[in-house]
């Protein structure tokens, strides 16, 4: 039985356990639910959860075990001497599975009968013809120890699969059965059920976090490899960025982090006062009917996905600084020699982070209580020295957390680099010449055709664990500052 | 209490400080304040009660113009101080609210140290020359809030870390550090002991010596203690404002009567 079926069947198992452990415990209480230990829905849904939550993770670690111990099973029965000179038992197990999959696929169109496909044999028949009719294509050496395997792989997997369900089937059943034996009136359910809910919150949890645990560390062992292969002096110490794909690069870290920090600087300069005045005109000065109009256009320009602002960068900003800053500007000053370069890139970046910062500082602004407010006016303070001594230091541990937060997406941004700042990776103070960033670089590396494992590749590795470091760096430094300089209200 | 000391209690002929007329307040649709009139005079404590929701702290906002930070609050009418109309066009609520200071119902101190607390009135209007002057200030006003003692050895930690008692003295430190003429007091002593009550109440009676005070309190014997006049509120109406002394011996109304006998409220 599909995987699928047996789930809906454990889930309609469970809703019908919730029916009748509700009915049950109502049923023990004389139909007076002010004698239940707890609210009837809480016996319905321990009931649900007895049935559902047990057969549900056998299910879960059967479909992970059953093709490891299928596959060690059907291998250790596969003789050395199939394993042809220069290969591995790897990639015979992989012919093996590809036609035992050939086989299931045959079988299910019909072009073979089931019988068949467990008793056909290499030598007496040509089952390649057979399995193309069922548009199965099968590798070059098609030997009987091979079938052989196979057919043992198959017929093993489906026992497997039909244990599986029996027993996946009987767990669900029997602890519907327990559930529902233990349906009494002084059961107490709830406190079953709060610690499933509890049980559920901390497996979230986990998931979130091993999850970043295991991108860190894949990341860590990346980099670690790329150093192998490359001297981390070099990566630290060198300040050109020059790969080639043939060898003999230089990966020097500098002009990309240079140009990543360079444009951040630029687009943070723009975004943090326009964003943090228009938040306080906002929430402090504007009438509610300006509110209700301003607010949500700021929201949609964080909504413009950023390839957009990319194209603006390109075509419209670019441009028009040339006609400005150009060799044949109006200014004269013949500092900027193309479109791109960071300042656009850094202006564009910080369009971007405008309605991030603006809105996020504005709830935080929102959030410092009227009576605050109140205590200040009520002292003879005007509207702006309020602003800026009561509310903006009550809101400052919010607001350079918003600030950092557009910070990280700055340093992590790619889209408008690409477009808008260039690919010349170098160091430079003007900030009209075109540079380029990490993010930008680990694009263009891992979008060569290069083998996966040369040094070029897995810089990227070392470029992202860099990135990961500064922005980890900058949250702890966040944090550090909200510590010092909390203003509390309660 | 002692009626014939209230009956004894000289109530001066002093000068009008504020005087309101036909004063309307709405929140919304909701008419918090109808139709009240009053004068109240100046080097004098004033008492406001009346049960819970009667527009006690609706009307002591009016006077200093804080119902303008409420956006669905109106207010109709007129109310002048000094002879003045606060809600001319002319005048400018910063420089009113300097001269008439405001203790408000819940403590509120600012998320900074207890001496930046203090010292933010002066600062802002410039009260002090220089540092040991400002200091003197703060320390004068938290012994007036009969707080020193408490926070002399921690005027730098941050105020919102005190008690609700200590908190409330506080503020009322902070409303008296930047002299006001006025000073409007919303229940300062709901969270006191009895010594700090005490204490507030000496200060509230030195403040008259040269301001006029009007004090919003539950508490029937503090407004026989503290005030020479009572104004007694009721679902928006100023129900009876004479001086304690006839409030409390000799009411008008039957609804001042039943509530300052205990029977309403
Ligand atoms: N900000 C507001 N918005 C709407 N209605 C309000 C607001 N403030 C007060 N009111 C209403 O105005 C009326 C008077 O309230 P007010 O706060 O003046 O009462 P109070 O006499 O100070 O009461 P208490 O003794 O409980 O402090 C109440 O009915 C209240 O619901
Ligand atoms: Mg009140």
């Amino acid at each position: 039985m599909p995987v699928f079926w047996i789930f809906v069947i454990i889930t309609g198992l469970a809703a019908a356990g919730y029916v009748l452990g509700r009915g049950r415990a109502l049923a023990s209480a004389g139909g007076d639910q002010r004698n239940l230990h707890s609210l009837p829905s809480y016996y319905g849904s321990n009931a649900a959860i007895f049935t559902f939550v047990p057969a549900f993770l056998i299910l879960l670690i059967w479909l992970v075990l059953q093709p490891i111990f299928i596959s060690l099973t059907v291998q250790a029965n596969i003789p050395d001497s199939v394993v042809p000179e220069g290969s591995t038992i790897g990639l015979v197990m992989s012919d093996v599975r590809r036609l035992a999959d050939g086989l299931d696929t045959a079988v299910s169109q019909g072009v073979i009968t089931d019988d068949y496909a467990r008793s056909v044999r290499v030598d007496l028949t040509d089952i390649r013809a057979r399995l193309g009719e069922a548009g199965v294509a099968l590798g070059s050496n098609l030997t009987s120890e091979i079938m052989i395997a196979a057919q043992r792989f198959r017929s093993m997997t489906n026992t497997g699969n039909l244990i599986k369900t029996i027993v996946v089937l009987l767990i669900a059943l029997g602890g519907l059965g327990y559930a529902l034996s233990r349906t009494q009136k002084d059961f107490r359910a709830r406190n079953t059920v709060e610690a499933t809910v509890r049980v559920l919150l901390i497996v979230a949890a986990s998931i979130a976090i091993l999850t970043t645990i295991g991108i860190v560390l894949s990341l860590i062992f990346n980099t670690i490899e790329f150093f192998f292969l490359y001297p981390i002096g070099d990566f630290f110490g060198s300040l050109t960025w020059s790969p080639s794909f043939g060898g003999g690069s230089d990966l020097g870290v500098w002009p990309l982090l240079w140009g990543t920090l360079y444009i951040s600087v630029i687009a943070l300069l723009v975004a943090v006062p326009i964003g943090l005045f228009s938040a306080i005109y906002l929430s402090e000065y504007a009438s509610p009917a300006v509110r209700s109009v301003a607010k949500p256009m700021l929201e949609v320009l964080a909504g413009i996905p950023t390839i957009v602002y990319g194209l603006f960068a390109l075509l419209t900003v670019g441009p028009m600084l040339v006609d400005a800053f150009g060799d044949d500007g109006y200014l004269g000053l013949g500092w900027m020699q193309g479109g791109t370069a960071v300042m656009t890139a850094g202006l564009v970046m910080g369009i971007m982070l405008i309605p991030f910062v603006s809105s996020l500082s504005d709830d935080i602004i929102n959030a410092v209580p009227q009576a605050m407010r109140d205590g200040s006016l009520g002292l003879g303070a005007t509207h702006s020295e309020t602003v800026r001594q009561v509310i903006l230091p009550a809101a400052l541990p919010g607001i350079v957390g918003a600030v950092l937060l557009a910070a990280s997406r700055a340093i992590g941004e790619t889209m408008i680099v690409v477009l808008g700042a260039g690919a010349a990776a170098r160091i430079s103070a003007n900030p009209f010449d075109a540079m380029t960033t990490i993010t930008a670089k680990i694009v263009s590396q891992l979008t060569g055709d290069a083998d996966f494992a040369s040094p070029e590749v897995l810089v990227a590795f070392a470029l992202g664990m860099t990135l990961f470091v500064i922005t980890l760096g900058l949250n702890v430094f966040a944090l550090y500052i909200v510590r010092k300089y909390r203003e509390q209200y309660e | 209490m002692n009626d014939m000391r209230l009956l004894e209690r000289d109530v001066d002929t002093n000068d009008i400080k504020i005087a309101a007329r036909d004063v309307q307040v709405y929140y919304g649709d909701t008419h918090a304040i109808k139709d009240v009139n009053v004068d109240i005079a100046d080097n004098t404590v004033t008492a406001f009660i009346g049960p819970s929701g009667c527009g006690k702290t609706t009307f002591l906002r009016c006077m200093n113009r804080m119902n303008d930070t409420i956006d669905i609050a109106r207010v109709e009418g007129v109310i002048k101080i000094d002879d003045e109309d606060i809600y001319d066009k002319n005048v400018d609520p910063v420089q009113l609210r300097a001269k008439v200071g405001m203790v408000f119902q819940k403590p509120n101190p600012f998320p900074k140290s207890i001496y930046d607390n203090v010292a933010y009135g002066p600062k802002i209007h410039g009260l002090a020359k220089n540092k040991a002057e400002l200091d003197d200030i703060v320390e004068n006003a938290l012994r007036r809030g009969a707080i020193w003692d408490e926070v002399k050895d921690r005027l730098q930690e941050p105020g919102t870390g005190l008690s609700g008692g200590q908190q409330q003295r506080l503020c009322i430190a902070r409303a008296v550090a930047t002299e006001p003429e006025v000073l409007l007091m919303d229940e300062p002593c709901s969270a006191l002991d009895p010594i700090a009550t005490a204490q507030i109440e000496e200060l509230i009676d030195e403040l008259r010596q040269n301001y006029s005070v009007v004090i919003v309190t539950h508490s029937m014997q503090q407004a026989a203690r503290v005030s020479q006049k009572t104004a007694f509120f009721h679902l928006g109406n100023l129900v009876e404002y004479g001086s304690t002394g006839d409030i409390f011996t000799n009411p008008q109304d039957p609804r001042t009567e039943s509530y300052i006998t205990g029977r309403i409220g």
